[in-house]
């Protein structure tokens, strides 16, 4: 099995060349001279931008990882955390601490979040099994309804206590908020991201489905719910810190994967960059497209992202899901 | 005919108008009769419009979970409407008399729905499934286009466009209503001409040839009625989501019937009643702040969920 | 008389018919056979308009299928497609009143009641007259779908494989209906049959198709034989005769 060390090198180089022009974009006008020599250049680049492109890269990549997750764990391509209840779950429950704790601390507030989102998560999950595996793309679809449903619930709360501008911001995914000071809860993500690389064997297993699991010696119900954990988390941490970015879950992991098969321990860190480097040029394209003012990166990714569902949606018709 | 079914809905639809017109009424019969009575009308447009579409692009897609907005028309819609303001700038639009606005967007609909659409239903290789999760990641696409146009727009032109984003049964556009009610009849007539064709039509496209129907011609005509349709209830209060889901099933559940002689009525009352009897509970009984919008897409959302997995389990 | 001339059909750029021309004698039972892939089921739906014609022309009664009106078209020749749609949700006598569509375009007479009444008594649904199809088993729904193309009232009941996913009992006894429907009834049944034992047993005209291909066409008795299951099937089954009948080695 050849290993994908150089694709891995080529992706670093990219996201550094990325992270240069991610840097250097914004209302600010900024040169390297200056961030050498004005201390309110610095500022900038470290107060703004720098925690701006951080936060990008870790959301780009945790995402992308938590698609791969939970499309092994369902057993189906065509789903990810965002569309599918999981990211709705995680604005149901921050709205819900938001009514009910609004003076606990944020971890815990992030924690009700963390919490509803796996409940969500867990309802899909209940769900899908019932699905006949006959019918692939009724997964889905049910996923995105189930996902709007659980949108409705929050946006039912959200009314009744005058709360729609803070539900706009958990469900539109947008960086233009971010500071430094305000996003280091992503590096926890960015941490529950990188633990999973210790069991990707065995997630790459359950994909295989519970039979050859059990068959293989993985302790298939165990796996499931660490997958589980580090999906909802990950994705509670997101809306909260940033908001939705739907799609990137999808369209990443369904990239690498037509182009370099299953083996996740082999391509894991590959979804990863291909996520952080998407979103960074997402993030990019909305701040300069309309300089200067800013498109949020959910609406960017999402017209990107349903454009390469369709494709993925028709070319792969002729093989099986 | 199921007349007793249709004379008992009839009933309970001219009690709950009365009941709209009269609970709360403070003011004087001169102010409440025209304000309450465009609304009323407004309300009754959408909900006949929202069911008739249904109805019909079930019986071409020949599948009872499917609605026009789960597969993006009213989507499409807002889209439009927001391009043409990123198109003409949103002062130009808003200067237009609000008909001449919603001809140019409705007829854009109409052409774009029927192209893209079109080519969807008509393609008879085409597995259902794929069909419908085109038609939902079209939506989604469409939306994201919509918030995408809304960021490049003029800050001023953008509330303009957000109001027609969302759907609002408190705050209908009834400038449109006089060319949006004569229109929806248009439609509702037309469709009920051709209800026997219809039927025929539901049964795939195989069977209908076989009973001398062309089902192309069929097909693009229903489907022509549909972005009428979505479009005069779109313009009016916004995205619907599961309004038509929600009162189609529940017609499709009081009268268990293949014909659309019966079902186009039954839905469209159903609709109505649903419509003005929810906004009278929202607004004057619970005097909820939450928009019945919402609640309907709750309720809509469950009943989506409950018909797959029963519709799995037969 | 069905005429089918010079018909040649290409499916996604593949070809399926070539340059077929045939006739299809009426009454009795027309079997069209072939391996799979021969372009049976494509000549019966040319046959039938369920797809255009890419070439040649199709004459049912001297009635151009291409030209001819879509509803007198239904009044002479009736089509049960492969059941490969979904089910609808209807109950045998709503579904055999469709087939009196073409006579009534919706508002059915008297006569038109009689008729459904005679078809759903004609293939014994009586029992379950107002049950939904889709509680039916595969034969029974079959034989309702038979019986609203019966109801159709047409001289040409074309049909495209009905027996698939029926046991011998459901099979037999709908091929049993069909001869009876020329018999007693003076119909044309031109049928889609997969096992060449039944077109044997039940077929008073044979048609093969090898590779979009017109192969021998006769009486079973006169053309069923090993080289003709050589040339046409590709398989060397041997063919015993019991009597008049013809039956094919499995």
């Amino acid at each position: 099995m050849r290993t994908l060390r150089l694709e891995i090198w080529v992706g670093l180089g990219v996201i550094l060349a990325l992270s240069v022009v991610s840097l250097g974009v914004g209302v600010i006008k900024l040169s390297w001279e200056q961030a050498f020599s004005d201390p309110e250049a610095l500022r900038v680049l470290i107060v703004i931008r720098l925690p701006r492109t951080l936060a990008v890269l870790i959301t780009g990549a945790v995402l992308a990882m938590a698609g791969i997750i939970l499309q092994a764990i369902v057993r189906n391509r065509f789903v990810e955390p965002m569309t599918t209840g999981t990211g709705q779950g995680a604005a149901l429950g921050i709205l819900l601490a938001t009514i009910l704790i609004p003076t606990a601390p944020l971890i815990l507030r992030m924690g009700l979040a963390a919490t509803t989102a796996l409940a969500a998560s867990l309802g899909f999950l209940a769900i899908v099994r019932r699905l006949p595996v006959t019918q692939p793309l009724l997964v889905p679809l049910v996923g995105l309804i189930y996902g709007a449903l659980l949108g409705a619930v929050s946006v039912f709360f959200a009314y009744q206590f005058d709360l729609q501008q803070s539900i706009a911001i958990w469900t539109t995914g947008e960086f233009s908020g971010v500071l430094k000071g305000r996003y280091e809860l992503l590096w926890l993500a960015a941490l529950a991201g990188g633990l999973v690389y210790l069991i990707a064997d065995q997630l790459a297993i359950i994909g295989m489905g519970q039979t050859m699991a059990t068959g293989l010696g993985v302790n298939y119900w165990q796996i499931m719910a660490a997958g589980l954990l580090v999906i909802s988390l990950v994705t509670a941490l997101t809306v909260v810190t940033v908001g939705m970015i739907p799609f990137v879950g999808l369209v990443v992991p369904n990239i690498i994967s037509r182009r370099y098969g299953d083996n996740l321990r082999q391509t894991l860190p590959l979804v990863a960059l291909t996520g952080a480097g998407l979103v960074l040029i997402s993030d990019i394209l909305g701040r300069i497209l309309r300089f200067p003012f800013e498109i949020p990166v959910g609406s960017v990714f999402g017209v990107i992202g349903a454009v390469f569902f369709l494709m993925i949606l028709y070319s792969r018709s002729r093989s099986a899901y | 005919m199921p007349t007793k079914l249709l004379a008992g809905l009839s009933l309970a639809f001219a009690l709950i108008c009365v009941a709209y017109m009269t609970v709360d009424a403070k003011a004087g019969w001169d102010f409440i009769l025209p304000f309450r009575g465009t609304k009323l009308l407004a309300l009754v447009v959408v909900g006949v419009a929202v069911s008739t579409a249904t109805v019909l692009f079930q019986t071409i897609s020949g599948n009872q979970i499917l609605t026009p907005s789960i597969m993006g028309f009213d989507a499409l819609y807002v889209l439009i409407l927001t391009g043409s303001v990123y198109a003409l700038g949103g002062l130009v639009v808003a200067d237009l008399a609000p008909i001449k606005t919603f001809l140019i967007t409705g007829s854009m609909m109409v052409v774009v729905s029927l192209l893209l659409f079109g080519s969807l239903l008509l393609d008879n290789r085409q597995d259902l499934f794929r069909m419908i999760l085109t038609g939902v990641i079209l939506a989604t696409l469409f939306r994201s286009l919509t918030s995408f146009l809304q960021r490049i727009v003029d800050p001023n032109e953008f509330a303009f466009i957000q109001v027609a984003s969302y759907a609002r049964f408190n705050d209908l556009s009834i400038d449109t209503l006089a060319i949006a009610a004569p229109l929806t009849a248009l439609a509702v007539v037309s469709a009920w001409s051709m209800r026997f064709r219809l039927d025929v039509l539901m049964l795939g496209r195989n069977i209908s040839i076989g009973l001398g129907e062309n089902p192309h011609r069929g097909y693009l005509v229903t489907l022509l009625l549909v972005a009428v349709l979505v479009s005069v209830s779109t313009a009016l209060v916004g995205p619907v989501a599961f309004l038509g889901l929600l009162v189609v099933s529940l017609a499709r559940f009081v009268l268990p019937s293949p014909y659309h002689s019966h079902l186009l009525p039954v839905a469209a009352l159903i609709s109505a009643i649903t419509l003005v009897g929810g906004q009278l509970l929202m607004e004057r009984v619970f005097r909820l702040v939450t928009p019945l919008s919402v609640v309907i897409d709750l309720v809509g959302g469950l009943v989506f969920l409950t018909l797959i997995l029963k519709s799995l389990r037969r | 008389m069905i005429t089918a001339s010079n018909i040649t059909h290409q499916h996604n750029g593949k070809p399926v018919l070539k340059d077929v021309s045939v006739q299809i004698p009426g009454g009795g039972i027309t079997a069209l056979v072939g391996p799979n892939g021969a372009g049976k089921s494509t000549l019966l739906s040319l046959i039938a308009r369920l797809q255009p014609l890419q070439s040649g022309q199709v004459l049912v009664n001297g009635l151009d299928v291409q030209t001819t009106p879509a509803r007198n078209m239904a009044r002479t020749l009736a089509i049960l497609p492969q059941t490969t749609e979904v089910t609808p949700r209807l109950t045998v006598a709503e579904l055999v009143g469709f087939g009196r569509y073409p006579h009534h375009r919706g508002r059915p007479g008297p006569q038109d009641v009689a008729k459904v009444d005679e078809a759903i008594e004609t293939f014994d649904l009586t029992d379950f007259r107002d049950r939904p199809l889709d509680s039916l088993s595969g034969g029974q729904r079959q034989r309702a779908f038979v019986a609203m193309v019966f109801a159709q009232d047409t001289e040409y009941v074309l049909l495209d494989e009905p027996l698939n996913n029926l046991d011998i009992a459901a099979s037999r006894s709908l091929m049993q209906t069909l001869q009876g429907l020329t018999r007693d009834h003076g119909r044309t049944v031109v049928i889609v049959l997969h096992d060449i034992n039944y077109a044997c047993a039940y077929a008073d005209t044979m048609i093969t198709l090898t590779d979009g291909r017109l192969g021998p066409c006769g009486t079973p008795g006169d053309i069923v034989s090993d080289a003709m299951m050589q040339q046409v099937f590709r398989t060397d089954a041997r063919i015993l005769r019991v009597g008049d009948r013809v039956l094919v080695e499995a």
